[in-house]
């Protein structure tokens, strides 16, 4: 699944190239699963691993989908971690009135602060990374707030069960990320929405030129993403039965990394939302091996190599990336 | 408060056709340059123009003189260098390195990583009967390959600055953590500690250290190739690098910089507290000082660099934080206020750039 916007059909080499750029995180993604069917056998493919990996990338996956969106318009939004949690609290709080209201106030809540982030990015013309950089303090502090500076926790009932419920295997929460990540995937392939997405990303002037309706893109980018991170912290919150005052800490990093290695380019313009879902599944499978790994009980890694290895997996996937990029313009030059 | 432009100190850099209206000139009238001032529309581009300048340090003047009012035993020797100052000097420390990577057009998300590596090496080698010396040596030389590490990423290999100072914000939290196990060293060496504990004069050493620190960048910044080369780089890195100034290693320099005066803030960070805490040294760093830096008017474009700006940003947005909490304001609500502040502050900067 990748796009770009320019006509690349005519360079092959060029199509190559973006397909490693792009493939490359399925083909590690597909080597890790085989080495860990071979390695752990039956206990990692087990049902049980499935639907428990699936259910706590889930989370991850929907903030990532956001972010994947606001990257390729060339933005940033470092506000979902605090978003996931103000989500969590909400639902939690609205969730007395039902499992509905609980999902519906909770994803609300999140396109809310989206909201603030667009009309503070399109209106003010202010620093994507700045703008959601203070909406991470004061939506934590909200959240807080909201919570009365204690852990949320969710009245036993419909709410909770909504982590527990699962259809053929899978946690609801996981069908939802696929649903989401396909539904994502039409959008930017297929309506004109998802063009100007990657327009904007690719040359702000040249889709203004256009007569493209930049500043509400742009708008609606950042009320998508606080809404699936609001979603994500509904999730978060139903599968806890709790969400602590720490929920989300650095989930913005977590999801840039994941969309990074799935081959989406910071600098917008090019991106594609199938390749962060696998961005999201390689990082958190990485920790789930290590877990596997352990319970072997040859060696004891300890859980601070999990990020340590996240860190080197994403120098890698950055480095090759710079190499593709600088190859893509030597392509573009000479043709 | 110092600021120069890229246009100011290069004369070779094309981003001289930008009009600075004020640049070091403060004296003169502000729109008298390139810019021809609508009719009427002087006085407001000239408050702006403050208002964005000099609007921290006003704030900082109207928080300090409401809390020497309001505030019982606020103007204390006590209050004031035992809490505010020592409180925002690491956070000032950092944010002068993060304003010269800014002002590369940069930015560093690494600092609180880089941190606590520093306190867990410094920490672990003291503890481990080195000198207190070598200790601290090792500790900034390994913070200063940190550095590297961002810069070379940046400047050799041409990795977006958030991509590339976010690997080590990741891996290197990890790193540090398994120096120890992540297990909490309590520490006791006077020698070691006196960059954190120390109170030479009466005032702590923190504090002397942050004004030496900036006092020193201040300098660099102002008297030094080096000082000119980053404002240029930041303003139109393709026309600095025509001009021959070394771009990619005036961007590791930066880097290093900015690494070092972590690993110097993580040393006094262990020291202060007497233990080197791997999970919890420096988190949130990254924040503080790149919103101490933005409040202070730097644009994060780059191109310019304001020291004293990201000293009075970090002293301003601690006394921020400490009146509303001395005051019964719950720390939630005052993290929403800052993040306000910040909003406000960066409106005022887009005024100015329109202007």
């Amino acid at each position: 699944m990748t796009t770009t916007l320019e006509g690349t059909a005519r360079r092959r080499p060029v199509q190559i190239g973006l397909l490693l750029q792009r493939q490359g995180a399925l083909i590690a993604l597909v080597v890790l699963v085989v080495f860990g069917t071979l390695r752990y056998g039956e206990n990692f493919a087990t049902g049980f691993n499935l639907s428990s990996f699936t259910g706590d990338t889930a989370k991850y996956g929907l903030v990532a989908l956001g972010m994947t969106f606001v990257i390729m318009t060339g933005g940033i939004d470092l506000s979902v971690g605090s978003v996931v949690a103000l989500g969590g609290v909400v639902a939690i709080k609205v969730s007395e009135h039902g499992l509905l209201a609980g999902l519906l106030a909770g994803t609300a809540a999140g396109a809310a602060v989206g909201a603030v982030n667009g009309t503070l990015i399109t209106r003010l013309r202010l620093q994507p990374f700045i703008v959601t950089l203070a909406t991470l303090l004061a939506v934590r502090g909200l959240a807080l707030t909201l919570a009365g500076t204690r852990a949320a926790v969710a009245a036993p009932g419909d709410f909770q069960k909504l982590g527990d419920w699962s259809l053929l295997g899978l946690p609801v929460a996981a069908w939802a990320m696929l649903f989401a990540f396909l539904v994502g995937a039409g959008v930017l392939n297929y309506t004109a929405w998802g063009r100007r997405v990657l327009a904007i990303g690719g040359n702000v002037d040249a889709a203004r030129l256009m007569g493209l309706p930049v500043a509400r893109t742009t708008f609606s980018v950042y009320v998508l993403s606080g809404a699936l991170a609001g979603c994500a912290g509904v999730f978060l919150g139903s599968q806890n039965g709790s969400v602590d005052t720490a929920a989300g800490q650095g989930w913005e990093l977590t999801a840039i990394a994941a969309v990074v290695v799935g081959g989406t380019l910071l600098t917008g313009g090019v991106g594609s939302v199938l390749s962060s879902l696998v961005g999201v599944l390689l990082l958190q499978l990485i920790f789930n091996l290590i877990v596997f790994e352990n319970g072997k009980g040859f060696i004891n890694i300890s859980s601070f190599w999990e990020s340590v290895i996240r860190g080197a997996f994403l120098l890698v996937v950055v480095l090759l990336q710079v190499r593709l990029v600088k190859r893509r313009r030597a392509a573009g030059r000479s043709a | 408060m110092t600021e120069r432009r890229a246009a100011d100190s290069h004369p070779a850099d094309p981003g001289a056709t930008t009009p600075d209206p004020v640049g070091q000139r403060v004296a003169e009238p502000a729109a008298d340059a390139t810019a021809p001032a609508p009719p009427g529309g002087g006085p407001r581009v000239q408050w702006s123009l403050w208002a964005q300048r000099y609007g921290a340090l006003a704030a900082l003047v109207v928080l300090f003189v409401y809390n020497a009012v309001a505030t019982p035993y606020f103007l204390t020797p006590q209050s004031l260098l035992f809490i505010l100052l020592r409180q925002a000097a690491p956070i000032a420390i950092v944010a002068v390195g993060m304003a010269i990577v800014i002002g590369t057009g940069g930015i560093d998300l690494s600092v609180g990583s880089v941190m606590a590596i520093a306190g867990q090496v410094g920490a672990s080698l003291v503890l481990h009967d080195q000198p207190f010396l070598l200790a601290i040596v090792a500790a900034l030389l390994v913070s200063a390959l940190c550095g590297a590490f961002n810069g070379t990423l940046v400047a050799r290999f041409g990795v977006q600055p958030i991509i590339a100072t976010l690997i080590l914000f990741i891996a290197g939290r990890g790193i540090a953590q398994l120096i120890t196990n992540g297990e909490l060293q309590p520490l006791s060496n006077p020698d070691f500690q006196w960059i954190g504990l120390a109170r030479p004069f009466g005032v702590p050493a923190q504090v002397i250290i942050a004004v030496v620190v900036a006092v020193v960048a201040w300098l660099v910044m102002r008297l030094t190739v080096f000082g000119r080369y980053v404002l240029a780089v930041g303003g139109n890195e393709t026309a600095a690098r025509l001009a021959g100034v070394p771009a990619a290693r005036v961007k590791l320099l930066a880097y290093v910089t900015s690494g070092v005066l972590a690993g110097l803030v993580g040393l006094i960070a262990v020291s202060a507290t007497s233990a080197s805490d791997a999970n919890n040294t420096g988190v949130g760093m990254e924040l503080d000082a790149i919103a101490a830096v933005a409040v202070a008017g730097t644009p994060l474009t780059g191109g310019r660099v304001t020291v004293w700006g990201a000293v009075v940003g970090a002293v301003m947005l601690k006394l921020l934080q400490n009146t509303l909490i001395t005051h019964g304001v719950p720390k939630e609500v005052a993290q929403i206020i800052e993040g306000a502040v910040i909003v406000a502050a960066l409106w005022l900067q887009r005024q100015e750039t329109r202007a």
